[in-house]
């Protein structure tokens, strides 16, 4: 024997390592085992991503309100990878829920969970209620607005429940509000608890699976039964391939959201939650007053005793996959509800409030400039000045450096060189800005500010705010009100403004302001509709 | 030869399971890996410290007369970004050289104190002792004393990040 074949025997004979992986290689399986049979290896494998990655994430994440925030912003700002391996961890949630639906969609219009299969298949109903849990408890770890709000309303659910609901409510620590108990809670239950639960689950699921064998199909028992590997385990890694690829796909292209810091007292905020659960939200709204119970908790444990209870109630022969009429049509029934459910949850959704669009996993020091300021970020993007000049850190290019540069000059000097620049620095193949005196000062007074450190942060100006803040100059607010500090006391000054009024309230004040408050002398302002959109959502995610 | 001619279509096909198989895991296992070790090993971007502290004043320094000197500095700790109170010794070399020593032994990050008596700095954890201007006396010091960036403006000493002293051995 060579020595790589003597060491396996010696493992073998110590460890039983290499029987043990070929027993489950080897196994038998029915002669139609096939593509339709890869679902509970991708779910598997996407479980194991989870923890993977869970466990990095947790090796950079403070599991306390307030820090979790700052610290994910850490992670999706500043740790390398950082991003991804969220993106990797936010987005296999969602995939595992979908890998997990279709494997039990296949189990149930194959009627696999029929006898002796039964106790397999409540498994799996349990599993896929961890599945769930995991969703809704690691929906508050960021603790942004989203995860905030959308916790309230779902421990006020879980409060709700019937004899029990007290109870729940002090398990979840949120007699009160939700708050610091309820984040440990939900942290706890997330990282230490519900793992453990879905491993040993796991452990007897796929040992029961093995127990009785792959189900078979009608007309097995005259085939001869085949092995798992090759051929099988071909099968599984290649759905496993497909299914890692769009995870990573999405975890790079698809930005995950991170809002602002949770705000109890933010009346704006619209929650919503997880898109596996909107099915849920939007039967609650269907029953209203005495009968809410019925939507919050009456239907949804009726409908998981019913999946308990399957392969009860449907006791018949093993049939063939077309020939389970009934089962399919309870299953299209079944995805007619929730598709409409969910359609109906997501049309209903009012549009987000302007702050939802700010992606605060990036650099938000552009909040702080001034209208004047910001601006200037307009006409460098319209004038396309960073074509010829690098703006902190990037590759040298022909013109200087404006983040280093500009410290040393003063306004004047640089409006001067806008105008003839060859007049200011002899010799500059830079073309002279065609744009008036008060916007070559805005122009101006944005590059003063600008310095090695915040040009990132500035860079991330997102367009709205950009155009709103150029209306918002074209049309001199700054002569009556003050942004950020800057402008007149003349009105009011238009941080908060977010706190005291609604957008629509905003719309109508801007067409007829007398209208609105009697006695203002703001003149009325004709915008496009376009330019309306643009001038309240600056308005709206001034910081406070 | 019939054999063969048999067994050959069963084996290229056991040949090409086993090499996606082997390739499709190779290929997740590399996907896994490069990210969790990229995120765990290569350097968070640095969000950059406010540059200049002022510690003090440094107009009735005496020549080689060391003084702690505190200060309070925003310092960045992960995701935490806090103010702390920092220490330096301050040490007026020649009248045109002043230095701050970061106030931790270069051993193992004892705090370490002057010496009235024999005008040395001392490390009471293992005995290390640096003269005045930072260099390695004796004990198991393995560099002199580390330094901060200065700058005088006004009579007032600025103080800027802390800077490894280079070892003396390479």
């Amino acid at each position: 024997m060579r020595w790589k074949e003597r060491a396996l025997v010696w493992l073998d004979h110590r460890t039983g390592l290499e029987t043990a992986v070929r027993n489950f290689l080897y196994e038998q399986i029915p002669a139609s085992s096939s593509w339709h049979q890869v679902f509970g290896s991708v779910a598997l494998f996407l479980f194991l991503v989870q923890a993977f990655t869970g466990a990095l994430l947790a090796f950079n994440y403070a599991p306390t309100p307030g820090d979790a925030y700052n610290s994910l912003r850490y992670i999706m700002a500043e740790v390398t990878g950082g991003r991804l391996m969220r993106g990797l961890h936010h987005w296999g949630a969602s995939m595992m829920i979908v890998v997990v639906v279709l494997h039990m969609t296949q189990v149930f219009l194959y009627g696999a969970y029929k006898k002796p299969r039964e106790a397999t298949w409540i498994a799996g109903v349990f599993l896929l209620l961890l599945t769930l849990a995991y969703g809704l408890t690691g929906y508050l770890l960021p603790w942004d607005n989203r995860a905030y709000w959308g916790t309230v309303v779902t421990t006020r659910i879980a409060a709700q429940a019937p004899l029990i609901g007290p109870y729940l409510a002090r398990l979840l620590g949120s007699q009160g509000d939700v708050g610091v108990v309820t984040f440990a809670r939900f942290y706890g239950l997330h990282v230490l608890l519900l793992p453990p639960a879905t491993a040993l689950l796991i452990v007897l699921h796929v040992y029961l699976v093995r127990k009785h064998g792959v189900a078979p199909a009608p007309g097995d028992e005259a085939r001869l039964p085949k092995k798992f590997f090759p051929e099988q385990a071909f099968r599984d890694t290649v759905a496993i391939f497909i299914a890692f690829v769009i995870l990573f796909v999405m975890a790079v292209v698809v930005r995950v959201p991170l809002e602002e810091l949770a705000d109890p007292t933010d009346t704006s905020y619209i929650p919503r939650p997880e898109w596996y659960f909107l099915f849920l939200f939007q039967t609650l709204k269907l029953f209203t007053g005495p009968l809410e119970m019925v939507g919050a908790v009456v239907l949804p444990t009726l409908a998981i005793l019913t999946l308990v209870l399957v392969p009860f109630i449907d006791r018949g022969r093993m049939r063939k996959v077309t020939k389970r009429t009934f089962a399919a049509g309870v299953l299209c029934l079944a995805a007619i509800g929730w598709t409409g459910l969910t359609a109906a949850a997501v049309v209903t959704t009012p549009k987000p409030a302007v702050a939802e669009q700010i992606d605060f996993s990036q650099p938000t020091d552009w909040l702080q400039l001034s209208p004047v300021e910001m601006a200037g970020i307009g006409y460098f993007r319209q004038e396309n000045c960073a074509s010829c000049h690098t703006v902190g850190d990037g590759k040298p290019k022909i013109g200087p450096d404006l983040a280093r540069i500009t410290i040393h000059k003063s306004a004047a000097w640089m409006i001067q060189h806008f105008k003839r620049p060859s007049a200011m620095v002899p010799g500059s193949a830079m073309p002279p800005i065609a744009l008036s005196g008060a916007q070559l000062n805005t122009l101006a007074a944005f590059l003063l500010k600008l310095n090695p450190r915040n040009a990132e942060a500035l860079a991330s100006a997102p367009e709205f705010a950009v155009g709103g803040a150029l209306i918002y100059q074209k049309n001199q607010c700054g002569s009556c009100h003050m942004v950020n500090s800057v402008g007149m006391k003349v009105g009011p000054p238009l941080n908060g403004l977010k706190r005291r009024r609604t957008e629509d309230w905003v719309e109508r004040h801007f067409q007829d302001p007398q209208a609105l408050s009697p006695g203002s002398f703001m003149p009325a302002y004709k915008f496009t509709p376009t330019e309306m959109q643009k001038i309240v959502a600056y308005l709206f995610v001034l910081p406070e | 030869m019939q054999q063969v001619a048999e067994a050959a279509p069963q084996t290229t096909r056991r040949r090409f399971y086993l090499t996606f198989i082997y390739g499709l895991w190779g290929a997740i296992s590399a996907a896994l890996a490069a990210p969790a070790f990229i995120y765990l090993f290569l350097p968070p971007k640095m969000r950059r410290e406010s540059d200049w502290v002022e510690a003090g004043d440094v107009s009735k320094l005496q020549l080689k007369n060391p003084v702690e000197m505190v200060f309070r500095k925003n310092a960045v700790d992960g995701w935490k970004v806090s103010s702390e109170q920092q220490t330096a010794w301050v040490v007026k070399l020649s009248d045109q050289q002043i230095v701050a020593f970061g106030p931790q032994c270069t051993h193992l990050g004892c705090a370490y104190h002057w010496e009235e008596r024999s005008s040395e700095f001392l490390c009471p954890c293992h005995s290390s002792v640096f003269s005045v201007d930072g260099k390695v006396v004796s004990g198991p010091a393995p560099r002199p004393l580390d330094r901060y960036d200065t700058k005088i403006e006004n009579g007032k000493l600025l103080l800027g990040a802390l800077r490894e002293s280079r070892s003396l051995k390479s």
